[in-house]
């Protein structure tokens, strides 16, 4: 193979440089602004800034409304992780039978990922809606209890972990049926032989052949619950009822951009990044050596 | 043949950032930008007032924008600030006057008409409307869409519950035994509910009854540090809304005008909100319908209704010609004419005494009694120190945690009391926050 040479040392770095710019001026640098805000304490102008070294760090490590904050946030992103890893594979290996209208079985499950997260809220709520919402009538037919997430902290955290592993789905089923599909006939054919049926097969061939699979789905699903949800949070439950559904990124929202707090905010865009930046190790590190079979 | 390729892309590069780079034309007209959050029939009433301005004189040229709700048209205001790209005039809601009053970034409004010359007789104001926006004395932005809290409720389900539908309940106890009613009798699920429930609730329901909301008189004489809501009065109403939750009475809807829903869609029997529904109701309502004061409860002198709403901004940092145009804008918004139509095509509260002395002279108040009931209210109340209105700093923050402590109440995870002692506590310290930025 011709290795390609450019006889311009210049033109390399001119064919890279508008993916550079890109980078620059809309990850590094908003990035560094926020590193250099959370030092500060700023006016909602941005006319006076307050160097507070790390009391931001210290106010929101101190409060508990950020603790409950970060409890929600795992509780809501383990849900969704779980519940949409369960559900995809569950859907995915219905959709790999050999069955008539597969296509269409197929298309159907993976069209959820094209709805946009906000609209797979409002579908939920309408679901859910404790005075026009088909859930809550069922369910007042077999209990009295009200399940009012307007007003029960876990009936909304409930609400939002089905609406965000739902909008997810399509995604999940999607590398399930890919990694379905690289299973070896053969192998199958062989536990078949050994006598291995259904759920057999399935725990000790399909599962663990699968598992590197998963493990990328579960970082992937841990990334878009935690950074891609704000668009359901919004418009669904704003937060509430009290702070119950108020996951670290709408609260840095919130501080941010609706009580104008931009230094609290950024030190909490902070911590988000350097969550995201453990995840995203763990994901270039343990996706393709660590995981066994 | 690379170099051909290289020549070629570097003629496309530069090609495409001179694209970037050419200016617009200048427009003929002097462009004053506004940008407000007024969407829907609100925002085709604002097109309506702008195509009126720009049509009757040649020099001016106001556009206006839809830039989101009420926070996301600030923010926007806030981040084009900085870079430089302000608009000349932004629409504020009124939780964001003390944030506006502290920015650094306004031209006051009463400074703007005095530099061009404009004389406007700021005494022909509404006093609760006026004292809102002032500051010693002097109006800082221009009233736009004032609004205050006021009863609805729906005469189709009182009559379903035997109620008389022409009577509008009066105190908390008629609206307990009239929502019971409605909701015993099969009439409707929900008896009562709120829209904005701080704004409605708290807020209102203190200057209401003349009890303060927060020190330095609702932080009209100095800068406010400290809430005042979990007093008796607050615990007493809390109490009520808590047991009425229990008993299916009430209803809560959610945070900011997630409550105007059932209330247009016909669902509550009894429900408090923003006057600006009337617009919309006599609009769009299948159903019969009537307002009234804000309820009463006994034992607490009277006080006012505190108005909210919006107004309008001027920012600092344009050209000197262009804030002729903006001064001859708000001279035009402020005209009896405008005010008087916009009073009536939406229901939020005119300005000026002589737009409603025009509108007394008409039969508009018999002919719509449910615009009349926003000015009964405000002329039968007494504006005292709480009742003026409330200046917070990151009022939008203070707000928001009272929110999520009256569902913490009302859901019956923690006692009135409790709830309200934590408001106090977390607005405390937005406040103090907020103080200590303009030391």
């Amino acid at each position: 193979m011709k290795r390609s040479i450019f006889r311009n040392r210049w033109l390399p770095y001119l064919l890279l440089a508008p993916q550079l710019v890109v980078v620059v001026v809309f990850f590094f640098w908003p990035a560094f602004d926020s590193l250099r805000l959370s030092f500060f304490k700023v006016a909602p102008f941005g006319d006076r800034e307050i160097f507070v070294g790390l009391g931001n760090f210290i106010e929101l490590l101190t409060a508990p409304e950020y603790g409950r904050s970060v409890v929600y946030s795992f509780v809501f992103s383990l849900g969704v992780t779980t519940l949409g890893l369960v559900g995809s594979l569950f859907l995915a290996n219905l959709a790999n039978q050999k069955i008539r209208g597969l296509p269409f079985y197929r298309t159907a499950i993976l069209w959820t990922y094209g709805i946009a997260p906000p609209v797979s809220g409002i579908i939920w709520l309408f679901i859910f809606h404790p005075s026009y919402g088909m859930l809550p009538y069922l369910l007042s037919m077999v209990t009295t209890y009200e399940f009012n997430w307007l007003l029960k902290g876990w009936v909304a955290m409930l609400l939002v972990i089905f609406a965000a592993a739902w909008a997810h789905l399509g995604y999940n089923i999607a590398f399930f049926l890919a990694g379905l599909q690289t299973i070896p006939e053969s192998v199958i054919e062989a536990a078949r032989v050994d006598g291995a049926g259904g759920f057999e097969l399935f725990r000790r061939i399909t599962f663990p052949l699968l598992s590197p699979v998963t493990f990328f789905l579960f970082l992937m699903n841990m990334v878009f619950s935690f950074f891609e949800t704000f668009g359901i949070i919004h418009a669904v439950t704003q937060g509430g009822p009290g702070d119950t559904t108020t996951i670290m990124v709408y609260k840095a929202y919130v501080d941010g951009f609706v009580n104008l707090r931009m230094g609290y905010s950024a030190a909490q865009s902070v911590i988000l990044m350097a969550l995201v930046i453990v995840l995203t190790v763990l994901q270039f590190r343990y996706t393709e050596r660590k995981v066994t079979y | 043949m690379i170099r051909k390729l290289c020549l070629w892309l570097c003629g496309m590069v530069v090609l495409f950032f001179s694209v970037l780079l050419v200016p617009s034309s200048a427009p003929a007209k002097t462009e004053i930008q506004w940008w407000h959050a007024h969407t829907g029939f609100l925002g085709e009433r604002v097109n309506d007032l702008v195509a009126k301005f720009n049509a009757g004189q040649g020099d001016y040229e106001v556009k206006a924008v839809y830039k989101g709700s009420y926070p996301e048209a600030l923010t926007a205001a806030i981040a084009a600030y900085r870079a430089k790209t302000q608009p000349h005039l932004i629409q504020v809601f009124e939780v964001g006057t003390q944030t506006m009053l502290s920015s650094g970034a306004i031209y006051p409004v009463y400074q703007l008409m005095k530099d061009q010359g404009i004389g406007i007789d700021w005494a022909d104001f509404l006093s609760v409307v006026l004292s809102y926006y002032s500051k010693d004395g002097n109006l800082y932005s221009m009233p736009f869409n004032s609004s205050t809290a006021i009863l609805y409720y729906n005469r189709t389900i009182f009559k379903k519950a035997g109620l008389d539908p022409t009577k509008a309940p009066n105190t908390y106890e008629e609206i307990e035994k009239a929502a019971k009613a409605c909701v015993s009798s099969g009439a409707t699920k929900i008896g009562f509910t709120t829209a904005w429930p701080s704004w409605t609730l708290i807020e209102n329901a203190h200057s209401w009854h003349d009890q303060p909301f927060a020190d330095q008189n609702n932080g009209f004489k100095g800068m406010a540090s400290q809430l005042k809501i979990n007093g008796a009065f607050g615990v007493k109403l809390l109490t009520l809304l808590t047991r009425w939750q229990k008993e299916g009475i009430y209803t809560y809807s959610g945070r900011t005008s997630k409550g105007d829903q059932p209330i247009i869609n016909g669902e509550a029997a009894i429900g408090l909100a923003s006057t600006a529904l009337v617009g919309t109701l006599a609009k769009t309502a299948k159903f019969e319908w009537g307002t009234g004061k804000l309820p009463r409860m006994a034992g607490y002198p009277q006080g006012n209704s505190i108005i909210g709403g919006a107004s309008l901004w001027v920012m600092k940092g344009r050209k000197t010609e262009e804030y002729k145009g903006v001064a001859k804008f708000l001279d035009f918004l402020g005209k009896p004419e405008q005010q008087a139509w916009w009073h009536a095509t939406t229901g939020y509260l005119p300005v000026s005494k002589s737009a409603l002395k025009a509108l007394q002279a008409t039969d508009h108040f018999q002919r719509n009694p449910d615009m009349w009931t926003a000015f009964n209210q405000i002329m039968s109340g007494k504006t005292t120190a709480n009742s003026q209105g409330i200046r917070l700093g990151n009022f939008a923050a203070v707000r928001d945690s009272i929110e999520a402590e009256l569902e913490n109440v009302v859901g019956g995870q923690k006692t009135p009391k409790q709830g309200l002692d934590d408001a106090v506590k977390q607005g405390g310290k937005i406040l103090k926050e907020f103080a200590s930025l303009y030391k």
